[in-house]
């Protein structure tokens, strides 16, 4: 099974992405430019400031070619993970329902927070079980989930809301204390807190580590 | 051809670059300021101004959080 | 008739005259800009170079020493560490968030000069006291710029320290220091090379960043409205430095390049000058060829802007065409502004014309150097600070200390940084006393193989350094190779800046000279080389001189980082114990407490047997770094019973600590270097002898020191005291 993470000019997080994939599959780095994502299993867009935040964050990369293909992927049925900035993009380019907000501190905040799974039959949590807490950082300053009252009603009902803030964690002051959703069809998901910077116990949890997991045994049997 | 575009937050979503300015303000000797909000302006020079719309959908701003106002400025 | 330009610009009569000395003429106007420049204080270094010539520069794991962009240490697997630290003082005091933000990118860009991936950022603050409104608004600019460049290019920032002292309203300051990884052969110095290569400027357009005081030399046609054409105050766009640093890296990894140099102050005149000395060369730069942001720019201006994000680089031009595909993929700029000749000049062109003729030498090493002239104060300097404690009951004055701004928790201001992004951070702010970063991040962890890596710490006195020139700067050498040590780190090397007054005023050059004193003898003993630096003089205004402050970095190498302690008290029912060095002394003289207390500033602080603390910091180093102790913890400013509080806090769990009842404050809030606070098993702390003393017991909620105590709720309200300061 092999993992595509895209780099765009400005993506940051995108090495220590492929690195947590790479402990539990293959992992590539796919090129903003290219409009081929070279057969991989699952694509992940990571974290970081691409093209510096200008405009609006993820409103530029989200027009580039690569996308495109991911566009494409993502309707055929391929698993895509949207992480922090990736989550942004997804946003912007349609593929999942809402839009990221300043944080109502309205500062960059860099912190461990508890997550709180709220399903473990997607193939993103599937190795997690429902309830389960997990201890992953969060480092953003545009993080607050909106959406509109009628599609946070539908998200809930249609069990796309995957991840919450823990009591007393949310960070940013996102609806609902959402902190990760799927789209409607379930294969495309996007989480705010970073899941590739807990995956090894020496620089912190190892809890996140079951996202990358999920997808590894769920994308190879598709 | 010279267009403004002006962006910002929709109602009813929370501002808290608005609510910061507008807590400033009367610290500063500044009263009966209400209803702040902080948003962006785009300018650009246009051969047709009918396409500035599309812009403004596509690109400059994100009409599911955030309203736009586009003034045309005669050079 | 108004001053003479030269006046105008910073040079002296005599200094003028050298210069056309050496030119055998008069320097027309550029000439004039570039050598006024190239012979500031901030370039030539010309009160300090030759007082820094006392500081050790050898050492066995170095690599790199002083005078290159950043030093370097080896760290063993054929890896190397490079680091610097650099101030940026006076543009914080204008603009803070871009000053510090751009101070910031200006270190980065020293470090992947040297061929370096950066890997960390620290940074050394000080202000005015929190009372002043517009200490308020330096501090939340500099930590929000900070914050905004290191976050944006993805360097976490790991590590650093702020201090609030009326000295510095004034005049603040802004140290910002940065690490960077790479094999050894891809080191690269800044020596240009090769006659007959070409000089290519990569990165971002040419502005009129910096300029403002060079002003006087525009041509007669522009007025007063260009005014403010001319910014004092730079822009930094860290995603623009983001493509350039990977740009250049992956041109280092490739051996494109004969030598790599960073445009920072006075820009493009003072890199090709440097360039061209270190290698003994001359250059030809054709400003026409600059790619330019601003219409109309005059040779001069092109000569010293300095705007950011932009990078020399000398290329054979056989490899040209390799430099350029590589830019063009990470969209940057890159254009052949000259090239290296035999002439030993640096020549100006535009175009086809001449604008600008100077020997090399002149500029770089022919810079007058002054002797300082100290004379040491017959009484102290500085004012007394205000008093603000309320209480001598020790009850209440450990709550105010931990409440005061120098002490407070600085988590309001850490979690603004990105501290984890290239996932190597083994330890992160407030977990223990220095950062502990991972060097191979991609390995997976097994039972028995050590994960290799390094300990980073900056350390700076301001008071105890005014109350004592030079035990307070062997002191600050001592606190961070002590912060080295507590997470089992040696360190291998030293970076330092100096932050004084004006160098000609015979206090400050007492100052000065003491302390560079103080830090070379401390430096010599503990074995431990400078490998590079910074000075910045004339921190002065009406208000009189900063305290005289010098700030330290000192790199280390782990063992094993899996074992590096916190400082946070971990089981309960393990034993506390105070380590201290033979003779190790307590006093209040220039302490927190003493501040506090709105005592006068001493002069003299008690003298430091400087081998026995080195006798102790390597004891504690050895038990930290062997995984035995389950925390250790240097006793710094506010004592020992502020260090037992953040002990408690870190570890969220409570101690019991015998005193013999006598709460003289001196023996709980005194200060003094070679003291440690350190936990764990009992028979961990019985094996390290007889400097270590076993002062109590982990358990609780509270921290009880004999007769008093503090829950732990009300140690962790009092030190949240910097928490309004950022809402």
């Amino acid at each position: 099974m092999r993992f595509g993470v895209i780099r765009f000019p400005g993506s940051c997080d995108e090495t220590d992405a492929l690195l947590a994939c790479r402990r539990y599959a293959d992992a590539e780095i796919l090129w903003h430019g290219d409009r081929d994502l070279d057969g991989v299993d699952a694509v992940v867009v990571p974290g970081g400031f691409s093209y510096g935040d200008y405009l609006r964050v993820g409103a530029i990369a989200r027009f580039s070619p690569i996308m495109e293909a991911v566009t494409e992927f993502a309707a055929s049925g391929g698993h895509v993970l949207g992480i922090c900035n990736g989550f942004q993009v997804l946003c912007e380019a349609g593929l999942l329902p809402g839009a990221l907000l300043p944080n109502a501190g309205r500062r960059f905040l860099c912190r461990q927070v508890d997550v709180e799974v709220a399903r473990a039959d997607s193939p993103f949590t599937r190795a997690a079980s429902a309830g389960q807490v997990l201890s992953i950082p969060v480092k953003h300053t545009t993080g607050r989930y909106h959406a509109p009252a009628h599609v946070l009603e539908g998200l809930d009902a249609h069990g796309q809301i995957l991840l919450r803030y823990a009591p007393g964690h949310n960070p940013n002051g996102s609806e609902d204390d959402i902190a990760g959703v799927t789209n409607e069809a379930g294969n495309v998901m996007g989480l705010m807190p970073h899941p590739e910077h807990a995956v090894d116990a020496l620089t912190g949890s190892e809890d996140g580590g079951v996202i990358f997991e999920s997808l590894a045994s769920v994308a190879v049997a598709a | 051809m010279k267009a403004r575009v002006l962006i910002r937050p929709k109602e009813g979503i929370l501002d808290p670059q608005g609510q910061a300015v507008e807590r400033a303000l009367p610290a500063l000797g500044f009263a009966g300021v209400e209803d702040v909000r902080v948003g962006r302006m785009v300018e650009l020079e246009v051969e047709d101004s009918s396409q500035i719309e599309a812009m403004c959908q596509k690109l400059l701003a994100n009409p599911l959080v955030e309203d736009y106002e586009v003034q045309l400025v005669d050079l | 008739m108004s001053a003479s330009p030269h006046r105008v610009l910073g040079l002296t009569d005599s200094e003028y005259e050298l210069i056309c000395q050496k030119l055998d003429r008069d320097p027309n106007g550029l000439e004039l800009a570039v050598f006024s420049l190239m012979w500031s204080e901030h370039c030539a270094y010309k009160h300090s170079k030759k007082l820094l010539g006392r500081l050790p520069t050898e050492g066995p794991h170095l690599l790199m020493g002083p005078g290159e962009n950043a030093g370097a240490v080896d760290v063993g697997d054929g890896m190397a560490i490079a680091f610097k630290v650099e101030s940026h003082n006076h543009p914080s005091a204008v603009e803070p968030f871009q000053g510090a933000a751009t101070g910031v990118g200006g270190i980065l860009r020293d470090v992947f000069a040297v061929g370096a991936r950066p890997i960390a950022v620290l940074d050394s603050l000080r202000f005015g006291e929190l009372e002043s409104a517009r200490s308020l608004y330096l501090l939340d600019g500099a930590v929000s710029g900070i914050g905004h460049y290191g976050n944006s290019i993805g360097v976490p920032t790991v590590g650093g320290e702020v201090y609030f002292e009326a000295a510095y309203e004034q005049n603040c300051l802004v140290n910002a220091m940065c690490l960077g990884v790479a094999e050894h052969r891809r080191l690269t110095s800044a020596a240009a090379a090769g006659v007959g290569n070409l000089l290519v400027l990569m990165g971002a357009r040419t502005g009129r960043d910096g300029i403002g005081g060079a002003s006087v030399l525009a041509s007669a046609e522009l007025d007063a409205e260009d005014e403010s054409k001319r910014p004092t105050v730079q822009i930094g766009d860290p995603f623009e430095e983001k493509k350039v640093m990977e740009a250049c890296l992956e041109l280092l990894d490739r051996g494109t390049l004969a030598s790599l140099q960073d445009l920072g102050a006075a820009g493009l005149s003072s890199s090709s000058s440097e360039m061209a000395s270190k290698g003994e060369v001359g250059l030809d730069i054709d400003v026409s060829a600059v790619p330019l942001r601003e219409a109309d720019m005059e040779p001069f201006e092109i000569m010293i802007s300095e705007s950011q994000e932009r990078m020399l680089a000398v290329v054979e031009p056989g490899r040209l065409a390799e430099l350029t595909e590589v830019c063009q993929r990470w969209e940057v700029r890159a254009s052949v502004i000259g090239a290296v000749t035999d002439t030993r000049h640096l020549r100006v062109l535009d175009g086809d014309a001449v604008v600008g003729d100077m020997p090399v030498d002149a500029l770089v090493d022919d810079c007058p150097l002054y002797d300082l002239k100290p004379a040491a104060p017959e009484a102290q300097v500085y004012p007394a600070p205000k008093r603000v404690l309320e209480s001598e009951d020790p009850a209440q004055i450990l709550p105010a200390l931990l409440g005061s701004p120098n002490l407070a928790s600085r988590r309001p201001l850490f979690e603004q940084y990105d501290s984890l992004v290239q996932s190597r951070t083994v330890r992160r702010p407030e977990q223990a006393d220095a950062a502990v970063l991972a060097l191979y991040p991609e390995h997976k962890a097994e039972p028995g193989t050590p994960r290799k890596g390094i300990a980073v710490a900056i350390d700076g006195n301001g008071r105890r350094v005014a109350c004592d020139p030079y035990t307070g700067t062997v002191e600050a050498v001592l606190e961070c190779a002590a912060n080295l040590a507590c997470v089992g780190a040696e360190p291998l090397g030293l970076t330092n800046c100096l932050n004084f007054g004006n160098p000609e005023k015979p206090h400050v050059a007492w100052q000065l000279e003491r302390s560079v004193q103080g830090m070379a003898d401390a430096l010599v003993e503990l074995g431990v080389p400078v490998v590079g630096g910074n000075v910045s003089l004339y921190n002065e205004s009406g208000g009189g001189p900063i305290y005289p402050t010098p700030v330290v970095g000192m790199v280390g190498a782990v063992r094993d980082t899996a074992l590096a302690p916190g400082y946070g008290f971990g089981r309960a029912g393990e034993s506390v114990a105070l380590v201290a060095a033979r003779g190790a002394q307590v006093s209040a003289r220039g302490s927190e407490l003493a501040k506090l207390a709105g005592e006068e500033l001493p002069l003299g602080l008690n003298p430091i047997d400087v081998a026995a603390v080195r006798e102790v910091i390597e004891l504690v180093r050895e038990a930290a770094g062997s995984g035995a102790l389950r925390s250790a913890h240097d006793v710094a400013e506010g004592g020992l019973a502020t260090a037992l509080a953040e002990c408690v806090l870190a570890g969220g769990v409570g101690a019991d600590v015998a005193w013999d009842g006598d709460d003289d404050p001196v023996q709980l809030f005194g200060e003094g270097a070679g003291r440690f606070v350190v936990s764990g098993p009992a028979e961990a702390i019985d094996a390290l002898g007889p400097l270590a003393t076993r002062i109590g017991t982990v358990g609780g909620h509270e921290l009880v020191i004999g007769p008093l105590s503090w829950t732990v709720d009300e140690l962790r309200a009092a030190s949240s005291a910097l928490a309004p300061a950022f809402a």
